[in-house]
């Protein structure tokens, strides 16, 4: 694996494909996502991660349900999250079933941490929408305590009290899954971030990048001010979006119906200005390399590239097409970056390598005693 | 320098709105002095703002007036009266805004209609706005209908707005509003003097 880590991220939309009107049932979306992510690994890529909804119209509510499901069918890849919500889940719930998550997958899960898109979630989950931002502190203070702590007593706001509590399964190895704060609006969340030396996440793929480069430089400086590195040490994660084909027209005519149409951005600003003005990628693949790259140049070198292909009622099938396009540019993609990297900036966490930096600090700390 | 953005939201090239914008924008330069006005028109950003309410981010030439808008010193809002309150573009625009992008900021409010029967919508429609987003609102808002262009309205809509755009600029100027209630009994107002120096009675 190189230094940077390149993936897919869905958020499970049942979206009516324009050109024929089909719209997918709930059983053939979730087959979709596991064809995915088994694709994403084939390809060479290492991260497959979907976002927790609980509206209708889209599919993954129980995202380590799912994850586990697909971490029995793969082998390198690393399951994620795009987002899972901290502010209306359970603290507790969530360290168990990400932590069992851990275990079964061998170490390849990590979690991007996010408020949520839609207000209406926290009535149905007994909270208040307007508490988001203490929600979100709250929780993970408690969440980061349950997988740090072996034993945890505490009381907060938004729960009941715990006393002489351990949460179970204990963290493989004694090293909880990695974790990002994903927000698109919330300097706190950035904050959050910086505070605990975790990544941070932007999803960059709906507006200017001008708005998430402000987010990233205030992540990197607060990171650097709390200790953990130089601000270009910083853990960031994009995300983007594309669509290639061989001949760039032929992306832009195949994929129009789809832009013109989509839940987010449909009906209204053109496809080329859209373009223009935002990550999105729709060409040939030397022009999606291109625009990926230039990301290092607005938001500093980072450590992982995700790319959203399975929206807007694209059919599976054409998401493989892309995916298999994808995998042609990767080894470019991976050089070039590497190529720019320079050497103080950090590799991308894996279970692995934050089990190596654990022990090598412990052993440090052993040898400063025996001094 | 002072900075003032004046809002133009008529929907046609040659409009009454920006024909009003433009009286308030000279009375407050020439009450005011040395001052950075800007005058936007909300027609030649239509569809960027309409894009902006449907993907939630201004294309660079909207932004750019958003920028403007938020870094201003006062605003000069007019708008047409269309259906009893202003079009659906200007509220879009205002959509657009962030909603602390214009608090304690001295606001102008102008608009125009076709007869003097919706002179209230200023009061009724634009002031709520306003209040909403917090600006500070100058006590005279300006209507001007149809009839107001004409030869016998262009002397009273000039005193409405000369006195608007003093309001403005004095508050700008850190004056307060520069008006104060009339005195009734003031022997020496316009009205009084016009009785004495009237014909001599009995001659």
């Amino acid at each position: 694996m190189s230094s940077m880590q390149f993936g897919i991220f869905s958020v499970g939309d049942l979206t009516v494909d324009p050109t024929n009107g089909s719209i997918p049932t709930e059983n053939e979306k979730f087959k979709a996502l596991v064809a995915i992510a088994k694709k994403v690994e084939d390809i060479g890529g290492d991260v497959f991660a979907v976002g927790e909804h609980h509206d209708s119209g889209f599919v993954p509510p129980s995202i380590s349900t799912l994850h586990a499901f697909i971490a029995a069918q793969t082998e390198r890849l690393i399951l994620s999250t795009s987002i899972a919500h901290i502010t209306t889940n359970d603290p507790v719930k969530m360290a168990e079933d990400y932590a069992t998550l851990q275990h079964l997958s061998d170490g390849r899960v990590d979690l991007v941490l996010g408020r949520g898109n839609t207000a209406q979630v926290y009535p149905w989950f007994g909270k208040d929408p307007s508490k988001g931002v203490e929600l979100t502190i709250e929780n993970y203070q408690l969440l980061r305590r349950l997988w740090d702590e072996d034993v945890v007593n505490w009381e907060g706001s938004f729960r009941t009290p715990l006393q002489g509590f351990t949460s179970i399964p204990r963290p493989l190895d004694g090293v909880a899954p990695f974790v990002w704060h994903g927000s698109i609006r919330t300097p706190e969340v950035a904050e959050i971030a910086a505070y605990y030396g975790d990544g941070y996440f932007a999803n960059n793929i709906f507006w200017p990048k001008e708005h998430y480069i402000r987010l990233i430089n205030f992540y990197r400086q607060r990171y650097e001010h709390y200790g953990h590195g130089t601000p270009e040490q910083a853990i960031v994660g994009l995300g983007g979006q594309f669509f290639m084909r061989k001949n760039s027209q032929d992306a832009v005519n195949e994929f129009r119906p789809y832009f013109d149409n989509a839940p987010v951005y449909g009906h209204g600003p053109s496809l080329e200005d859209f373009q223009a003005q935002t990550p999105l990628t729709v060409g040939s693949p030397q022009e999606v390399i291109e625009k990926t790259l230039s990301f290092a140049d607005f938001f500093g070198d980072y450590q992982r590239q995700m790319f959203l292909v399975d929206h807007a009622g694209l059919p599976l099938k054409t998401v493989l097409e892309q995916l298999d396009l994808l995998g042609e540019i990767l080894p470019t993609l991976r050089a070039e970056f590497d190529a720019r990297r320079p050497a103080a900036v950090p590799d991308a966490p894996t279970h692995a390598n934050r089990v190596a930096a654990r022990d090598a600090a412990l052993a440090a700390e052993s040898a400063q005693v025996d001094a | 320098m002072t900075s003032v953005v004046a809002i133009s939201s008529g929907l046609s090239e040659s409009s009454s709105t920006r024909r009003l914008a433009d009286r308030l924008v000279e009375s407050f330069g020439r009450q005011f002095g040395d001052a950075s006005i800007e005058l936007v028109t909300l027609r030649e950003l239509a569809h960027d703002i309409v894009d902006a309410t449907l993907t939630g981010f201004a294309s660079p030439r909207l932004q750019d007036v958003i920028d403007k808008v938020t870094a201003a010193d006062g605003l000069i809002v007019v708008t047409p009266i269309y259906k009893a309150s202003y079009p659906g573009l200007f509220k879009s625009f205002i959509d657009a805004l962030d909603t602390d992008a214009v608090i304690g900021k001295p606001v102008l409010l102008g608009a125009t209609g076709g007869t003097a029967r919706h002179s209230l919508a200023i009061d009724h429609t634009l002031r709520p706005l306003f209040a909403y987003l917090q600006a500070l609102v100058v006590p005279t808002g300006v209507y001007a209908s149809t009839y107001d262009w004409g030869a016998e309205g262009t002397n009273a809509l000039d005193s409405r707005v000369d006195r608007a755009a003093g309001e403005l600029s004095s508050l700008l100027k850190g004056a307060g509003t520069g008006r104060a209630r009339d005195d009734e009994f003031d022997l020496f107002s316009d009205t009084f003097r016009s009785i004495s120096q009237g014909p001599t009675p009995g001659a």
